[in-house]
C-alpha cells in the first residue's frame, strides 16, 4: 500500500514538473543583450528579428526586454542576470565574445534559457540551458554566387571582361572561418554558372568601418574585378559599385535604393523564425536544441528580391532551380565530389579536421568531409569551413 | 563704479562677469543644486519632445524620472552593481588627480587602465597551466603585472616631458591609442584562429581569494565578486586623501602645481616630483586595471576600460580634486549612466537617446561650476531717489 501510495505521489510530482515546465504565452519574457544598437546593421538584424517574432507570435510590446549596447566583458554577465531578476525565461546574446560571460550567468541561473548567437561552445560546455544558434548563411551566399556567375557570363559574352577570365572582389570583415565558409560559398556558387571564374578577396580589419570599405572595394576594382560582393556591415562596397558601375551583390538587405543600377541581390540571415521557435519551445516546455542552423527552409537565410535592372536574364529562374536542389539535397554548397570544383593546391579536398570543439589550442579535431560533400554548419552551428581553395586569392589578411 | 554712469556717458553693458571672490559654501551648493534640477526640467522637456512613449500615454514622466532613480537601486543586484561601478570609476579618477595637482594634464588614464588589464591577463594567460602556482601568488604576479605596466604607460610620457618639456596632455592622449593597439597586437598573437574574443581565463579570479576571507554562503555571488573592489576604492580615497594633503610628497605636488620657480626656490627637484607622481599615476591605474581583470572581466578586449579613463577626468574636475568629494562625483555620474541604460531598457530607445539626456544633465552640472566662480550682473535701471539727486 505504501509503495502505491509512493508511486502515485511520484507520478504527481512528475507531472507537476512536467506541467511547470510548460509556460503560458502570457508570461513569457525574452530578454535580448546586444553589443551595439540600431545604428549597427548586424544588430539591428537581432532587433528585426525579435520584434517580427514577437508580431508573428501575438507578444506584447512589454514582453520584449532589449538591452543595448553591452560590452564583451563582465557588464554582459551582469545585464543577462539583471534580465533573469525581471522574470524573462529566454535571455538571448548576440556577440560572439559574450558567450563565456553567457555561460557563467547560465550557470547561475539553471531555470533560465541562454541563448547564444554565432558562438562554439554549448555543445562541450555540458549544460542543458545553454544553448548556440547560428544559420547556414553559406547557402544563402551560394545562391548569390549562382547570381554573380550569371552577370559574369553574360558581361563575358557581350566581350566586357576587363581581363582573360572573369574576375570578383570580395570585401571581408576579418580573416576567420565565418568569412572564410561566406566567401568561399559565394565563389562556389559563381563556380557553378561559371567555370573559369576567379576572386580576390580584401580584408578590412574591421566589421563596420564604411571608408575602409569603400576604399577596399574600388581597390579591387582598380586591380580588375568585374563584380563585387562583401561581408562587412556598412554601405562602403556598394556605393563604390554604383559610382563606378560596377555589379555588386550586397549583404545583409537590399541596396537597391542607392544603388538602383548595379546591385544585383542580397542574402541575410533573419532571426526571427529563431526567436519564434524559442518562444514556441517554452511554451510547450520542450528542450531547445544545442546547436540551432536555421536554414532556407527555416526560413532563416532569405535573399532580397533580384534587381532585373542589373541582374542577368533568367537570373531569378536559376536561383529558384538551385534553391531547389538544395533543399532537395542533391547539390551540397561544398561539393568535394565533383571533380575540378573544389581543390586545394590543385588535390581534391577528401578530408579536413576542423577545429570545432573549442579549446584553448585550437586543435582541429573533428573530421568534417564525408559523403562527397564538407558537413558546414552540422557539427555546430557556426561555421568552421576555414580552407584556402584554388581560385580564391587573398590580397591581404586582416586578425 | 555707480559713479561713472552719471551723466549718461560709459554706460554699463547689459551683462558683465565678475570673479567671486569667495562664496558661502551653502551658497556653493544651492547653485549646484538648483543646476540639476534645472537640468532634469530640461531634460524632461527633451524627453517628451523624442519618445513617442511618452507622447501617446504609454509612459508618463514620473516614470522617466523614476527610470533615474530604479536604474541604481531597482533591485538588489543593481544597487550592488551601482555600487562597484562607482569604485571602479573612483579608482581611476583617484589615479588621475595626484597628476592634476601638479598641473600635469595625464589624459591618459584610459590607456594606462587597458595595458594595466592587459598586463594582469598576460600573466594570467601565461601561467594558468602551471598547476604549480597557487591561486593566491598568481593573482598577486597579476596584480605585479598590472602595477608596472600601468607604471610604465605613465612613465613614458612623465620622462620625455622631465626630459625634453613635450606636451603631457598629447603625448598621453597618444598613449591611449598605442594601448588600443598594443591590445589588438596581443589578441592577435593570442588566437591564432582568428576570432575576435580571448574568452575568459580559467584561473586567475579574485573571488577565489575572497571566499577563503569571508563564508561565500553567506553572500549572494555578485557581493563575494564586488565587496573587494568596493573595499579597495574606499582604502584608495582615504590614502589619496591623507597621501596629497599631509605628507610632504603631496605638498611638493601642490607647490610644482602652483609655480614651478618657486618649487626650485625652496629646492624641490620638479623633475624628480612629476615623475614619481606619474608612477604613482600610472600604479593607481594598474590597481584599477587588475580589479577589471581579475575582479571582473577575466579577459581583455580594446573596451576594457570602458572610457572611465576619459569619464574620470571629469570626475577628477568636478570633485575638484578632493578624493572625498570624488566619491560624491563619480557616484552622480554613475547614477546618470545606469539610469540612462535603463531607461533605454524601458523605453525601447536607441542608445544615443540617453546619452543625450545624460548630456544635458552635465552640462547645467558643469555649467553651474561657472556660476559658482563668476558673478553675473545685469545693467541696474533703477529710478534716481532722492539720495541720489541730492548727490
Amino acid at each position: 500500500m505504501k509503495k502505491i501510495l509512493a508511486l502515485v505521489l511520484a507520478l504527481v510530482m512528475c507531472l507537476c514538473v512536467v506541467s511547470s515546465l510548460a509556460t503560458e504565452k502570457e508570461d513569457i519574457k525574452i530578454g535580448v543583450i546586444l553589443l551595439h544598437d540600431e545604428d549597427s546593421t548586424y544588430d539591428l538584424n537581432f532587433i528585426n528579428g525579435v520584434k517580427d517574432a514577437a508580431a508573428n507570435l501575438g507578444l506584447a510590446e512589454d514582453q520584449v526586454i532589449i538591452v543595448r549596447n553591452i560590452p564583451e566583458s563582465n557588464e554582459c554577465y551582469e545585464a543577462a542576470m539583471d534580465l533573469v531578476d525581471e522574470g524573462c525565461q529566454i535571455i538571448f546574446a548576440d556577440s560572439f565574445g559574450h558567450e563565456d560571460f553567457m555561460i557563467k550567468a547560465a550557470k547561475e541561473a539553471p531555470e533560465v534559457q541562454f541563448c547564444h548567437a554565432t558562438g562554439t561552445k554549448a555543445h562541450t560546455e555540458g549544460l542543458d540551458n545553454f544553448h548556440n544558434a547560428f544559420a547556414s548563411i553559406y547557402e544563402g551566399r551560394y545562391l548569390a554566387g549562382v547570381a554573380a556567375g550569371l552577370k559574369l557570363n553574360e558581361i563575358k559574352e557581350a566581350g566586357k571582361l576587363k581581363g582573360e577570365v572573369p574576375v570578383m572582389g570580395y570585401v571581408g570583415a576579418f580573416t576567420y572561418a565565418e568569412v572564410v565558409s561566406g566567401y568561399s560559398s559565394f565563389y562556389l556558387g559563381a563556380k557553378s554558372v561559371c567555370p573559369d571564374v576567379v576572386m580576390n578577396v580584401q580584408f578590412t580589419g574591421s566589421w563596420y568601418d564604411e571608408i575602409a570599405e569603400k576604399n577596399a572595394a574600388e581597390a579591387l576594382i582598380a586591380g580588375g574585378a568585374d563584380l563585387i560582393s562583401q561581408h562587412a556591415d556598412s554601405m562602403g562596397a556598394p556605393t563604390a559599385c554604383e559610382n563606378a558601375g560596377i555589379p555588386d551583390v550586397s549583404y545583409n538587405g537590399s541596396t537597391v535604393a542607392n544603388c538602383p543600377n548595379t546591385f544585383i541581390v542580397a542574402s541575410r540571415i533573419d532571426w526571427a523564425p529563431y526567436f519564434e521557435y524559442l518562444v514556441n519551445q517554452t511554451i510547450a516546455g520542450e528542450a531547445i536544441a544545442k546547436d540551432w542552423t536555421g536554414t532556407i527552409e527555416t526560413g532563416s537565410v532569405k535573399l532580397t528580391d533580384v534587381n532585373e535592372a542589373a541582374a542577368a536574364a533568367g537570373t531569378v529562374e536559376k536561383i529558384e532551380e538551385v534553391k531547389a536542389e538544395l533543399l532537395a539535397g542533391t547539390r551540397k554548397v561544398f561539393d568535394t565530389a565533383t571533380e575540378g570544383f573544389i581543390t586545394v593546391g590543385g588535390a581534391a579536398l577528401d578530408s579536413y579536421m576542423a577545429d570545432v570543439d573549442t579549446d584553448p589550442a585550437y586543435t582541429p579535431d573533428t573530421e568534417v568531409v564525408s559523403d562527397g560533400f564538407f558537413h558546414e554548419s552540422e557539427y555546430r552551428s557556426a561555421p568552421y569551413f576555414d580552407v584556402q581553395i584554388d581560385g580564391i586569392t587573398l590580397v591581404n589578411q586582416m586578425y | 563704479m555707480t559713479e561713472k554712469k552719471r551723466g549718461g556717458e560709459g554706460r554699463e553693458p547689459l551683462i558683465h562677469l565678475s570673479k567671486r571672490a569667495a562664496i558661502p559654501f551653502w551658497h556653493a551648493w544651492l547653485i549646484r543644486i538648483a543646476a540639476v534640477a534645472l537640468g532634469m526640467v530640461a531634460c524632461g522637456l527633451v524627453a517628451y519632445l523624442l519618445s513617442d512613449k511618452l507622447q501617446n500615454g504609454k509612459k508618463t514622466l514620473s516614470d522617466f524620472y523614476e527610470t533615474f532613480i530604479t536604474g541604481s537601486f531597482g533591485s538588489e543586484r543593481k544597487l550592488w552593481k551601482f555600487l562597484k561601478d562607482v569604485a571602479v570609476l573612483l579608482c581611476i579618477s583617484l589615479a588621475l588627480v595626484p597628476a592634476f595637482k601638479m598641473r600635469f594634464w595625464n589624459i591618459g588614464g584610459e590607456g594606462q587602465t587597458l595595458v594595466s588589464v592587459l598586463g594582469a591577463v598576460a600573466v594570467a594567460f601565461y601561467l594558468q597551466d602551471q598547476e604549480n602556482i597557487p591561486e593566491w601568488l598568481l593573482l598577486l604576479l597579476m596584480c605585479l603585472g598590472a602595477l608596472v605596466s600601468g607604471a610604465i604607460w605613465a612613465l613614458i610620457p612623465a620622462l620625455f616631458r622631465a626630459k625634453w618639456g613635450t606636451n603631457e596632455t598629447l603625448f598621453t592622449l597618444m598613449m591611449n591609442y598605442v594601448a588600443t593597439y598594443l591590445v589588438s597586437l596581443m589578441l592577435i598573437v593570442w588566437i591564432p584562429n582568428g576570432q575576435t574574443s580571448l574568452g575568459t581565463l580559467k584561473r586567475g579570479a579574485l573571488r577565489s581569494v575572497t571566499e577563503q576571507v569571508i563564508n561565500k554562503n553567506d553572500f549572494k555571488d555578485f557581493i563575494v565578486d564586488y565587496i573587494p573592489i568596493i573595499l579597495i576604492a574606499i582604502i584608495l580615497s582615504a590614502l589619496l586623501f591623507i597621501y596629497l594633503r599631509y605628507t610632504k610628497h603631496g605638498y611638493e605636488i601642490s607647490v610644482v602645481g602652483e609655480s614651478i620657480n618657486t618649487a626650485r626656490y625652496i629646492g624641490i627637484n620638479e623633475k624628480k616630483v612629476i615623475i614619481r607622481t606619474m608612477l604613482l599615476s600610472g600604479m593607481l591605474c594598474g590597481i584599477a586595471g587588475f580589479l577589471i581583470a581579475a575582479g571582473l572581466d577575466q579577459t581583455v578586449n580594446v573596451d576594457s576600460a570602458q572610457g572611465y579613463g576619459f569619464t574620470g577626468i571629469m570626475v577628477a574636475w568636478l570633485g575638484k580634486f578632493n578624493p572625498l568629494i570624488m566619491l560624491l562625483t563619480a557616484g552622480i555620474i554613475q547614477l546618470l549612466d545606469h539610469g540612462a541604460a535603463q531607461i533605454s531598457k524601458d523605453f525601447n530607445v536607441r542608445g544615443a537617446f540617453p546619452e543625450v539626456i545624460v548630456g544635458i544633465i552635465l552640462f547645467f552640472i558643469i555649467g553651474s561650476e561657472f556660476f559658482i566662480n563668476y558673478q553675473v550682473h545685469f545693467r541696474k535701471f533703477r529710478k534716481k531717489t532722492g539720495k541720489e539727486a541730492v548727490q
